[in-house]
């Protein structure tokens, strides 16, 4: 006759990394939140640059410099550049998980993965922030109308 | 059926056609013409009728041309589950599947589902999806002393998990899922669909641990709601239905 097979105890057969309690359960939930939002921002954003006004053809340099220059544009383009950056690298990174089955090849690809986003973040927000519209030496035909009277 | 095909066919005999089965074969000790664990098509043509069924032109096949064709069957009336393939790309019970319905002018391709390992021909190794059932605790816990009589529930609290309890372990669902194919550490449907019958089942009081396993990296959220599961399941459970009351009831610590 055959044996009942073993009832193993839970948690036995996760080889993979440490059981962080409710992390996947926080990444689901982030994921669904971030792209709510990010779908708002993102139209948003393609309806203010591409639709509204004269179009594409009215981006240039003065168009984001004058963008830039108001305190809600760059809250909304970092969250929007924050929050597709780690919406995207969350979403890889559970593809590496689905493919990647050594545990060595997951963690050099997850590294990679971390630093690239780290990086992106980074020199974002530095544009973001740092960004200045009237360059001192560029020719005043290109920049927004407020240089005029910031320069004189 | 048209009327004129109808006319055609003396009354009580039904009608007869030839079909083409295309099977995926793969024999571990190897044949004449393939080696060991070599994988390969072989089409066999037989005279089949409209009543057939896929498992009767596999039958057909395995007791008049090729008794060497290994495929696994039970019941032969959808009841045991034994017999879940992949028939046009489309995981099916073969005793469920009439042949009339696959369009017979063409060949029909019959595979092992996938995402299991290949034993031989259409069987697949089912170890690894009974051991993620086997995972989630598949029976009763209760703390307590025991009734002596059966433990009584309304039949409101009965139909909160009925559509679940219709399982009959075929892995028809767990096998097309694409998140199982790539990822062998996911439970795979059918273990959330197991779990689902008894965290939603009043009488039972282990739902937390259930959930508990279910909260895994190889758990619930791993699910991508590809729909596959629920398109596979030939007893028509709405499998990424149940997955998702398992999300709420992690996601909102009700149950
Ligand atoms: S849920 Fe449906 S497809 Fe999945 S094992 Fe059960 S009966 Fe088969
Ligand atoms: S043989 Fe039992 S379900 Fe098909």
């Amino acid at each position: 006759m055959m044996t009942a097979p073993q009832l193993s105890a839970p948690h036995e057969r996760i080889r993979t990394g440490r059981m962080r309690h409710n992390a996947e359960r926080w990444s689901w939930m982030f994921m669904r939140i971030s792209g709510a939002i990010l779908m708002l921002l993102i139209f948003t954003h393609l309806i203010v640059n591409l639709v509204l006004g004269e179009g594409v053809s009215q981006i240039d340099f003065a168009f984001v410099a004058g963008k830039w220059a108001a305190w809600y544009w760059q809250v909304a383009d970092f969250l929007m550049l924050v929050l597709a950056l780690i919406h995207g690298g969350n979403g890889m990174r559970l593809l590496i998980n689905d493919y990647a089955h050594r545990t060595t090849t997951r963690k050099v690809l997850h590294s990679v993965l971390g630093v690239a986003v780290v990086a992106v973040i980074v020199l974002g927000s530095l544009v973001i922030w740092t960004f200045d519209p009237c360059p001192v030496d560029a020719d005043p035909s290109l920049l927004p109308g407020f240089c005029a009277s910031v320069a004189g | 059926m048209t009327a004129t095909a109808e006319a055609s066919t003396p009354a009580g005999e039904v009608p007869s056609f030839e079909v083409t089965l295309r099977i995926r074969r793969m024999n571990p000790e190897g044949t004449s013409e393939h080696g060991a664990g070599e994988e390969y098509w072989e089409e066999f043509r037989i005279q089949a009728h409209a009543t057939d069924r896929v498992l009767d032109a596999l039958h057909k096949v395995k007791w008049d041309v090729d008794g060497s064709l290994a495929f696994r069957r039970s019941c032969a009336h959808g009841v045991c589950g034994s017999d879940a393939m992949r028939i046009n790309a489309r995981n099916r019970l073969a005793c469920k599947t009439l042949l009339k319905d696959l369009n017979p002018a063409k060949p029909i391709l019959i595979e092992p589902i996938k995402g299991l390992p290949v034993e031989k021909d259409l069987i697949v190794d089912m170890e690894p999806f009974f051991a993620s059932y086997r995972e989630i605790m598949p029976f009763l816990m209760t703390s307590g002393p025991a009734p002596e009589r059966e433990r009584l529930q309304t039949p409101a609290e009965r139909e909160r998990y009925d559509d679940t309890t219709k399982c009959i372990m075929c892995a028809a669902c767990t096998s097309a899922c694409p998140v199982f194919w790539t990822d062998g550490q996911f439970f795979g449907p059918q273990a959330i669909v197991g779990a689902h019958r008894f965290i939603f089942d009043s009488r039972d009081e282990g739902q937390w641990d259930r959930l508990e396993i279910l909260n895994d990296k190889a758990g619930v959220w791993k699910c991508r709601t590809a729909f596959n599961c629920t398109e596979a399941c030939p007893r028509g459970i709405e499998v990424t239905k149940a997955i998702s009351e398992v999300k709420k009831a992690l996601n909102t610590g009700e149950i």
